[in-house]
């Protein structure tokens, strides 16, 4: 009992993670109506810097903002150069400039970091454990990134609901053709988002650095759950990355926690073990196959 | 049309020629890069078929690909071992088993694949294809019996009656032969009516639906088409390389034969085969040079998306109509 409580909680830190990433990517997607492969490449961005500047001084917060920096300027950088000469073109070539995105990233952090996965700490405050259920401790630094995400995904819902940017974006997402036609600049709305996608990104990588390895090809595995998160909550829909984050990241981790061991049950040996595993990894993608064959533009689409 | 026909027939023949001149020059690697190009222009051609020609964009043929190499790996594992497959299907090493056992069985699988992920359009068809390809791959890393993560050895190439395929040119003149046929099928399929269908619901779906067509049954035959070109150049690749693993089906797989799609030129017949071979010349000369090959790789690919429209074989129609 105590050990599943446990894993919920793995899993909405995880899901909380995916939706970070998610919210930028489907906001991307449903605005400007690109696919951003590299928005994974950003996240590594954001965590390397963070990693990166927190060895060098020793400082978690000054790693924070570097990598939100770095993963911000990256992200306008990108908009600017390549992102804005594809919005007109087709979903392939947005895939394979986005691809090529990918290898460049990927390459020139090989180049400047080398191979070895970088290694940092929580900061000091968050670097304990709080027993949260009598028998469970529970580190502090995962509850902490836990409540960043809620926060985020507050201060989104207020930004998207309440605001005058926000009613920008919704319009965009919902109908991109109107809002250019009312005379809106949209030229500086799309590198905004893009660029905030891109903070968020850089977001979940600081605050994914402490507790995973910081290597080259972080982002490439993470970016195929965000995708899927991004499909299954519905395009454009900030609510469904919100949603669809935080039930595939549960799901996802639950999978991966007792799949194998349930297996081990009534299977013999260490087939069973691998096996497990494999099913655990094809869960997600089983997931938003079926949702995808009950609801083709997934749970929450944004554009009718 | 004559001089197309014997301007294939002088590019057959030069390449028939590579293992003599790979012998010649004492550059006995050639013949090896050379055939696994050409393995990897049939695989990007099947691809072709559905995206350049249907509108399909796909993102999990190497999904396909990897199921042909793997029926010709279990095939020769259970041949090796002297068991059988589920314990009723026993091994074999006849290439004439196994490569229409691995079309068949790539085609079985896109056939799956495609019904469900035809339902979809636009992101979410690249999406799910994407999806269904993960879940091969997961699949055969947990099977442990075929060697997991690290795949099957396969320790001597299938065997033909009357060939020796142990030799590497008369390996690599058997490729070059299927090469070919592919070839020719497909240009034969894209002028026939079924491939005028298929152009014509990439132009406008909505249209020929209203014509009486109906277009979810035709992607699907195109799908599947496409699917089991995939599975017939895999199987031969692990004839060609001795060797199958999860990384066929790895999703960066299927990138790769979207840019050699692209590269080459979508939606025309050599394309496939010349970004084939563009792609895999660069990688491998690059990777002479420096570690860092993907960099460059990463920016011409860059380059040519955004600057040019139609790929090398658009480029080479400018630069001879600039001749003319």
């Amino acid at each position: 009992m105590i050990l599943l409580f446990e894993q919920l909680l793995n899993g909405l830190q995880y899901g909380v993670t995916l939706f970070l990433l998610a919210a930028g990517l489907t906001l991307i997607f449903g605005i400007m109506g690109v696919i951003n492969l590299a928005h994974g490449a950003l996240y590594m961005v954001g965590a390397f810097a963070a990693a990166w500047v927190a060895i060098q001084t020793g400082s978690f917060w000054g790693g924070l903002v570097s990598g939100l920096l770095a993963s911000a300027l990256a992200g306008v950088l990108v908009e600017l150069g390549v992102m804005r000469r594809l919005y007109a073109r087709d979903h392939l070539d947005q895939v394979l400039a986005t691809f090529a995105l990918i290898l460049i990233f990927n390459q020139s952090a090989v180049m400047v970091f080398g191979r070895q996965p970088l290694f940092t700490s929580a900061p000091e405050i968050f670097s304990g454990a709080i027993e949260i259920l009598p028998g469970l401790p529970y580190p502090t630094y995962r509850l902490f990134v836990i409540a960043v995400g809620l926060v985020v995904a507050l201060g989104l819902y207020v930004l998207i609901n309440k605001t005058r940017v926000g009613m920008l974006v919704r319009a965009g997402a919902t109908n991109r053709q109107m809002v250019r036609a009312l005379g809106v600049n949209i030229q500086g709305l799309y590198t905004a988002v893009f660029g905030l996608g891109a903070l968020l990104a850089g977001l979940a990588g600081v605050m994914a650095s402490p507790i995973v390895s910081v290597q080259v090809g972080m982002g490439d595995e993470i970016i195929l759950a965000t995708f899927v998160v991004v499909v299954i909550g519905g395009v454009g829909s900030v609510k469904g990355a919100f949603v669809a984050g935080i039930v595939l990241g549960m799901f996802d981790t639950m999978l991966r926690a007792f799949l194998p061991a349930t297996l081990q049950q009534v299977m013999p040996g260490p087939e069973a073990q691998a096996l497990g595993v494999g099913i655990s990894s094809m869960g997600i993608y089983l997931m938003m196959a079926l949702v995808l064959l009950i609801r083709p533009r997934g749970l929450f689409a944004a554009r009718g | 049309m004559k001089r197309e026909t014997l301007g294939l027939l002088v590019v057959f023949i030069l390449l028939a020629l590579v293992p003599f001149v790979a012998a010649l020059t004492g550059q006995a690697s050639w013949t090896r890069l050379v055939g696994q190009a050409l393995i990897y222009g049939m695989a990007a051609a099947s691809l072709n078929f559905i995206l350049g020609y249907g509108g399909m964009v796909s993102f999990g043929h190497a999904a396909f690909f990897g199921i042909g190499g793997y029926v010709v790996g279990v095939f020769y594992h259970h041949f090796d071992a002297g068991t059988a497959f589920l314990g009723i299907i026993p091994g074999t090493d006849q290439m004439l088993i196994t490569l229409p056992v691995a079309i068949v069985v790539a085609g079985l699988a896109a056939a799956l694949v495609g019904a469900l992920s035809l339902r979809t359009g636009g992101v979410q068809f690249i999406m799910i294809t994407l999806a269904f390809a993960q879940m091969f791959f997961f699949l055969f890393i947990s099977l442990k019996t075929y060697g997991g993560e690290d795949g099957i050895m396969v320790r001597r190439t299938n065997s033909l009656p009357g060939l020796n395929m142990k030799d590497k040119a008369t390996l690599y003149w058997v490729v070059l032969v299927f090469a070919a046929a592919y070839y020719l099928f497909l240009r034969r399929l894209v002028q026939s009516s079924f491939g005028q269908i298929i152009a014509g619901i990439r132009q406008n779906e909505r249209r020929m639906a209203a014509m009486g067509i109906s277009t979810y049954r035709y992607k699907l035959y195109a799908f599947v088409l496409s699917g089991m070109g995939a599975g017939l150049s895999g199987a031969l690749m692990v004839n060609f390389l001795r060797f199958a693993s999860p990384d066929m089906m790895h999703w960066s797989r299927s990138g790769e034969l979207m840019v050699m799609v692209i590269l080459g030129g979508v939606g025309t017949l050599a394309g496939p085969f010349i970004g084939a071979g563009a792609l895999f010349t660069l990688e491998t000369t690059l990777a002479r040079f420096t570690e860092h090959w993907m960099l460059p790789v990463g920016i011409l690919l860059l380059v040519v998306v955004l600057t040019t429209k139609g790929g090398l074989m658009a480029l080479v129609a400018k630069l001879k109509g600039r001749a003319e």
